[in-house]
């Protein structure tokens, strides 16, 4: 049990930057998801090819190589940024294109009639998106998007391995702090991201359950 | 010619109209590109005067040309592919394994399962695979492959029980009715109609197993991420961009050929073969708006039935 006393103060540091990170990409990732999401099924070609090309470059990269490319590269294209900072780009970026995607099915989700009687009573292109199809698809849309954050916030603790001291970093280090107690001290780490993951699963099931009775 | 139901078929004028924006918007990227690739190649100066060459350098390229470089390279695909095959066949068995316990008649089975379940899918990969590369010390291979089994086994799992809550209720009855057992019923009537219809979700997920397979780096596994750093450290840092570059387009090119392949079977065995009535009236309105692009006919309005 002193073990657990031990690693508490570098886990719950750990936490918070793991929280930071999550809050920010999350934010981020949102913001830059939608856009993406809209230009997906804009009337413009160019924007559908460009928003395209971005979700399928994107995601078909592993989380690591996003990280690197942001932790080496992009200091060597003139940015003098920290690596939270950096990581925190990374995370968004490689998150981004799910937004996207599950708010694209999200609209692929709303019956055609309802578009088509948008259309029929003269709404235009962002008239019928606006005011007709998103309403309806937010509601279909949050449980896959809090799926989403749920795997961004597993996928930050690969922010460790790029000088970020977030929970997974902690963890490493308490396993060599700690050898007796290896066991105690990962599940005490698993225990803190099932305090996150756990209620936004729950929340993402309970909000499922209302939109099925809804229709 | 093409349209969604979102919008009109652009007339003459829009046209020109996207036509310019997107040639000025392409001008711009092409613009970022060559920005990023001049950047890229110019030879910097660092704070105490040294010059050094730029990232498409020879000096930094010219190990390109060793065949020693290809086969590690050549080594740790290998590897990739091997973790991520074992850990395919292991995850898609312990999916099933899950969806048969979390739809199991007795909730002793049953609610412990579903917190089994919870509790796998909530934790990072990279926690478990090392936790049972420390716990359990079965080497990194089979840390790599048992942690990617284990948290891809119960996503697949859960897309598998919500495929046999899905079927309509008369499969089941049905089957009862003609005298099987409840396991009987399961296996050869509810089952094989969930895996066919959750086949896509399942590809995708093993999408993305490939790709996590690069997270083995944690403990030392030898594949592509791990060879950039094992060659970085041999060859020295100066090579680390042209490393990093050659990693990311093996890793491209294997999970585009494997997202294809999914696409492909998706579109094959989508959820319409796993119906039980390929020809049923479907509830009006039940296609969906298509945010993809409906293909049109003569751009007379006539939308191909899908």
């Amino acid at each position: 049990m002193g073990a657990i006393a031990d690693v508490t103060p570098l886990y719950l540091q750990g936490l918070l930057m793991t929280l930071a990170l999550l809050g920010i990409a999350g934010v981020g990732a949102f913001v830059i998801g939608v856009l993406v999401g809209a230009m997906r099924i804009s009337p413009v070609p160019s924007l559908r090819g460009f928003a395209t090309v971005y979700t399928e470059l994107l995601r078909n990269i592993p989380l690591l190589l996003v990280l690197f490319f942001c932790a080496f590269v992009l200091p060597i294209l003139g940015s003098d940024l920290d690596y939270f900072t950096l990581a925190a780009i990374g995370l968004t970026a490689y998150t981004s294109p799910f937004v996207a995607e599950a708010i694209r099915s999200g609209i692929n989700g709303v019956p055609v009639g309802q578009a088509e009687a948008a259309r029929s009573i003269g709404m235009g292109f962002t008239q019928t998106v606006t005011l007709v199809v998103l309403p309806q698809a937010g509601r279909m849309v949050v449980p896959p998007l809090i799926n989403v954050f749920i795997a961004l916030t597993k996928n930050t603790s690969v922010a460790g391995a790029f000088f970020v001291n977030e929970l997974f970093k902690a963890t490493g280090a308490a396993t060599r702090d700690n050898s007796d107690a290896v066991i105690l001290v990962l599940l005490y780490a698993g225990l803190l991201y099932l305090c996150i993951t756990v209620p936004l699963g729950l929340i993402a099931g309970a909000i499922e359950k209302r939109v099925r009775v809804m229709r | 010619m093409s349209l969604s139901v979102l919008y009109d078929a652009p007339g003459p004028k829009t046209r020109r109209r996207s036509l310019i924006a997107s040639i000025a918007g392409g001008i711009v990227i092409l613009g970022v590109l060559v920005w990023i690739y001049l950047t890229l190649a110019a030879p910097r100066v660092n704070a105490n005067g040294a010059v050094t060459p730029g990232m498409f350098d020879p000096s930094r390229t010219d190990i390109l040309a060793e065949p020693a470089l290809w086969r590690a390279f050549g080594n740790g695909v290998v590897n990739t592919l091997r973790m991520a095959a074992v850990a395919a066949a292991l995850a898609v068995l312990v999916g099933i394994l899950f969806s048969f316990a979390r739809t199991a008649r007795s909730s002793w089975i049953r609610v412990p399962t579903a917190i089994v379940l919870e509790f796998f899918r909530g934790l990072p990969v990279l926690l478990m695979i090392f936790f049972v590369f420390l716990v359990f010390s079965v080497g990194s291979y089979w840390a790599g492959v048992v942690g990617l089994a284990v948290y891809n086994g119960a996503i697949i799992g859960e897309a598998l029980r919500a495929g046999i809550a899905s079927l309509p209720r008369g499969q089941r009855e049905a089957g009862l009715a003609i005298g099987l057992s409840p396991t009987q019923t399961r296996m050869q009537i509810e089952f094989p109609q969930a895996f066919r219809q959750m086949l896509p979700i399942i590809i995708a997920q093993l999408v993305v197993l490939l790709k996590d397979t690069s997270l083995a780096y944690v403990v030392s596994y030898e594949e592509i991420s791990r060879t950039i750093r094992i060659l970085q450290n041999f060859y020295g840092s100066r090579y680390l961009f042209t490393l990093f570059a050659v990693g990311l387009v093996i890793y491209l090119c294997l999970n585009l050929s494997l997202s294809w392949v999914a696409r492909f079977i998706a579109r094959r065995s989508g959820p319409k073969s796993g119906m039980t009535a390929p020809n049923a009236p479907r509830p009006l309105g039940s296609e969906g708006t298509q945010a993809i692009i409906l293909p049109l006919r003569g751009g007379k309005g006539m939308r191909e039935p899908h």
